[in-house]
């Protein structure tokens, strides 16, 4: 409330100095703007920037990281009574502390006396904190709107350079835009090394990539059974290459078929109408295709295999009978193949503008020596396409080892080593969402291995763009 | 000896002959060619099938569920059956039951066994209306009430033909005397069929019936709104930057190759970053709107950079060059004319990178939007739920009553993409100007 107060009165105060810039700058030159460097509103900007931003600034900061500090403030001296209190219960104090002191529903624990008075003082200590941190920042900002009043409001006259001043705040607010994506990387990067350099203070690297168990239950007492879990990635890493696999088998000759007919065959009004259809398959949302994967087409494979199985019982080929009459809704074939439908337009609309920039005058030369269109499309358009076909089929392997909803909700979660399309098998993906959905501490190694198999993924997909991009961008400027 | 006449080869022999070889091959060549446009066909047709499929599957499934089987029964209040100092332990079900025997003319035995039986066909939400109904008004009791609602899921699926009479009845939910009981209700006019608004005024339940995907979409414009305030004007910013003010050196180079990696992270990956970043480090409250629009905007910013550069690259360098030369200074000239310009290339690319994210789920998933939220979200630092993830939520579910839901809450989901598109086309119709 007292914020959002504090954020008017700012405004307020930003727009009186920009006001009275913009009148003590025209009367300066007599009221007429043509006399004056800049517009006469860039003056009034000029010091209503100085005086609004700083301040802001400081608010916000105080916002994001008050609360923080005053919890470290508050757990800095701890009572003696905090002594027999376990870990646990000694945050839930300060949790309630807190919660007491800003008059929110504090949890049900009922405190012993001693510890009750405690709680009270420290109640009262962790108000005061908030109420001088409160006055603290709002002084603070007074300071700071007057010293930007009186650093920019006597330096107006007509001459003062007012819009290339503003314009430098521009610049700077731009940049600091641009800046974001870097730093949304930096996050990305840092947040995943330093989750899974713990992560890796438990489990040796070597583990991780070469082992070949994986069953991440850690048993909530140390003393249970099958408590130790493995953490070898193995399995997961050969369940996200066969799905891969498969879906590029379904998406790769689909998918550049339909590029090739859309590009050389189809005439402009067939493109019109195919084109479209095609993207409306690219928006549908993951999740969608997950549904259909897992109540469609799982149920329809597994029946399709177990009445094949059926017919070879009692045959010579009875144990493949038997093994096919016991496929699971869940394999990975049915996954692979929802995925390759998925990339179906991926592949067709990158190789469609692959095969598009390929310069008219190579094919004109192959028709002229006689040769059909299919010839022209296997003899000349697709070899000098190769490269960048090759880069798009990249990008769409690197779309299948990150897609995570399809696989999670058809592939299944037995980590299996197997390169057997109709068994279960577990990716990368499947076993992120896994180990992070539900409630759980933050420090064991099970979710932290979540970062280990995610900082593996961010590394292969980022190795597999970079290298795409390079060969479609090459390859673009080969016929630039 | 007689001389064997040596076959001459005439000039018009042998150009008959390369004639006849090439004309055979001629044959197979254009065979061939047939051939691959065929394969050419045949993979649009097998890709325009899937889409096909896929939605019509989607539809089938989930038509069902804008039908709704609701019933009114009147329920005598027995004081004898209410203890007025304990309301909340008292057994409604029990009496909406009876209300509902004494109505099929049936009298149950000393067991209460058909009174449970008809438990089984009415929703639970009945006896909560008539909690809520004597906490407002205790004058009530003795009296008799009126309450109207959905009929349980099981017997909403047995009017809809998913559950059988003809199956087994031990392979069944329902029980054949249930069966009978729902034909006579349905036969005496009690049981009304109607179009399920429900669906779309209620939120997620742990009751098919009563389950709705209000607070989901609700949750979702608040998310996507979070995503556009941020994502939108950042990525904008940061293009005009990059395409208009930015030198060219390594920084810049730097930068790009950032933008064009950063679209093609899996998105999970970005679950990962809220979790690690913004949950832990930063604290911001874990499924809220407001996190998971940090996450989706955040992932939805490269797209809207790389859209704002290329509309910014489409307009013609003679309008910088036009308003530079009446005195204009290099931002003037940006925000006044190409910005303007640019604009239409800008909403298009914003709109659909939004719709991108709005059928999200994966990174939603680390930062907590999974959980159960029965209403709707409050604010944005209230937990919610959005559209995909209620879809993943009951694709999960175990009853069968919520598969028909799943595709139904698709089909919503569908029908806001589709819109978003739309829109995103038409300002692309309306409003785009070719140089």
């Amino acid at each position: 409330m007292l914020t959002w107060i504090a954020i008017l009165i700012l405004a307020a105060l930003s727009g009186l100095a920009f006001l009275m810039g913009r009148r003590k700058a025209l009367a300066s030159a007599g009221g007429s703007p043509a006399k004056m460097h800049s517009l006469p509103g860039y003056y009034g900007t000029y010091v209503a920037l100085w005086v609004g931003v700083p301040a802001a600034l400081l608010l916000f900061v105080s916002i994001m990281f008050g609360g923080r500090l005053e919890h470290g403030l508050l757990i800095a001296n701890q009572p003696p009574v905090l002594h027999q209190l376990s870990a646990e219960q000694k945050e839930l104090f300060f949790q309630d502390a807190q919660a007491q002191a800003e008059g929110r529903q504090a949890s049900e624990v009922i405190y012993a006396p001693d510890v009750k008075a405690a709680l009270d003082a420290k109640a009262n200590e962790a108000r005061s904190y908030a109420n001088a941190f409160r006055q603290g920042t709002f002084a603070l900002m007074g300071v700071l709107v007057l010293a930007g009043f009186l650093w920019t409001f006597p330096r107006l006259n007509k001459d003062f350079r007012a819009r290339n001043r503003v314009e430098g705040w521009v610049d700077g607010l731009l940049m600091a835009c641009s800046i974001v994506a870097v730093v949304t990387t930096l996050g990305i990067i840092l947040s995943l090394v330093w989750e899974s350099l713990r992560f890796f203070s438990s489990v040796s690297p070597a583990e991780f990539l070469l082992g070949t168990h994986w069953s991440p239950q850690i048993g909530m007492r140390d003393d249970q059974v099958g408590s130790s879990g493995g953490f070898g990635a193995l399995p997961l890493f050969a369940g996200t290459f066969l799905v891969m696999m498969i879906a590029m088998c379904v998406a790769g000759p689909v998918g550049l078929f339909s590029a090739i007919y859309l590009s050389e065959y189809a005439g402009p009004k067939a493109r019109a109408v195919f084109k479209p259809l095609l993207e409306i398959l690219a928006g549908v949302p993951t999740v969608v295709y997950g549904f259909f994967a897992a109540l469609t087409v799982g149920p329809i494979f597994r029946q399709g295999f177990n009445s094949l199985g059926g017919l070879f019982l009692g045959g010579p080929l009875n144990e493949l009978g038997l093994y096919l009459g016991q496929v699971q809704n869940q394999m990975a074939l049915v996954a692979g193949v929802v995925m390759g439908i998925m990339l179906i337009p991926f592949v067709s609309s990158l190789s469609d503008d692959i095969i598009n920039s390929v310069p008219q005058a190579l094919r004109d030369g192959s028709y002229a020596m006689g040769a059909t269109k299919s010839e022209t499309v296997k003899k000349v358009v697709l070899p000098a396409a190769l490269p960048g076909i090759a880069g798009a089929f990249l990008l769409a392997i690197s779309r299948a080892i990150g897609e995570t909803m399809i696989v999670t909700m058809a592939a299944g979660l037995q980590a299996k080593l197997t390169l057997n399309p109709l068994e279960t098998v577990t990716t990368v993906t499947v076993q992120i969402v896994t180990l992070l959905t539900g409630d759980q501490e933050f420090d064991s190694p099970k979710t932290l291995a979540a970062f280990g198999l995610g900082l593996t993924l961010f590394a292969v997909t980022l190795v597999l763009n970079i290298v795409a991009l390079r060969i479609v961008q090459k390859y673009r400027e080969q016929y630039d | 000896m007689t001389d064997l006449p040596i076959p001459t080869t005439t000039a018009s022999d042998r150009a008959r002959d390369i004639r006849a070889a090439v004309e055979s091959r001629l044959k197979t060549r254009h065979a061939s060619e047939r051939r691959f446009k065929l394969y050419g066909q045949l993979a649009i047709a097998i890709a325009l099938s899937f889409l096909v499929v896929l939605l019509g599957r989607i539809v089938t499934q989930g038509a069902s569920t804008f039908v709704v089987h609701s019933i009114s029964v009147q329920v005598p209040l027995d004081p004898a059956r209410i203890d007025q100092t304990a309301l909340e332990g008292v057994n409604y079900d029990i009496m909406v039951a009876d209300a509902v025997l004494a109505k099929l003319g049936e009298k149950d035995d000393d067991y209460g066994t058909k009174s449970e039986a008809i438990k089984d066909l009415m929703s639970p939400d009945f006896g909560f209306q008539l909690l809520n109904m004597i906490k407002a008004d205790s004058s009530l009791i003795g009296k008799t009430v009126t309450v109207s609602g959905p009929l349980r899921a099981n017997a909403d699926l047995y009017f809809k033909g998913e559950i059988k009479r003809a199956s087994p009845e031990e392979e069944r939910t329902l029980s054949n005397q249930q069966l009978d009981w729902l034909d006579a209700l349905k036969s005496s006019g009690a049981v009304k069929t109607g179009f399920n608004f429900g669906f779309f005024t209620k939120s997620d339940s742990t009751e098919p019936e009563q389950a709705g995907v209000l607070g989901a979409v609700v949750g979702s414009a608040m998310m996507l709104l979070v995503t556009a305030f941020l994502a939108v004007p950042i990525g904008v910013m940061a293009a005009v930057y990059l395409e208009e003010f930015a030198p060219k050196n390594n920084w810049t180079d730097v930068i790009e190759v950032n933008i064009n990696n950063l679209a093609a992270v899996p998105s999970i990956v970005y679950g990962l970053l809220g979790l690690g970043l913004f949950i832990n480090t930063l604290g911001v409250p874990r499924s809220s709107p407001l996190l998971g629009g940090l996450v989706l905007a955040l992932m939805a910013l490269p797209t809207v950079i790389i859209a704002t550069r290329s509309s910014l690259k489409a307009v013609p360098p003679s309008i910088r060059e036009a308003a530079l030369g009446v005195g204009a200074s290099r931002t003037q000239a940006v925000f006044h004319h190409v910005l303007p310009l640019a604009m239409p290339g800008v909403m298009t690319g914003s709109i659909l990178a939004l719709a991108h994210a709005l059928g999200e789920t994966a990174p939603l998933l680390m930062i907590g939007m999974v959980s159960f939220v029965p209403g709707v979200p409050h604010g944005f630092d209230q937990a919610a739920t959005v559209l995909p993830v209620q879809v993943f939520i009951w694709e999960n579910a175990s009853e069968r009553a919520f598969h028909e839901r799943t595709a139904a809450a698709i089909m919503v989901l569908l029908v806001f993409m589709i819109l978003m598109n739309a829109v995103a086309i038409i300002v692309r119709r309306r409003f785009e100007r070719r140089w």
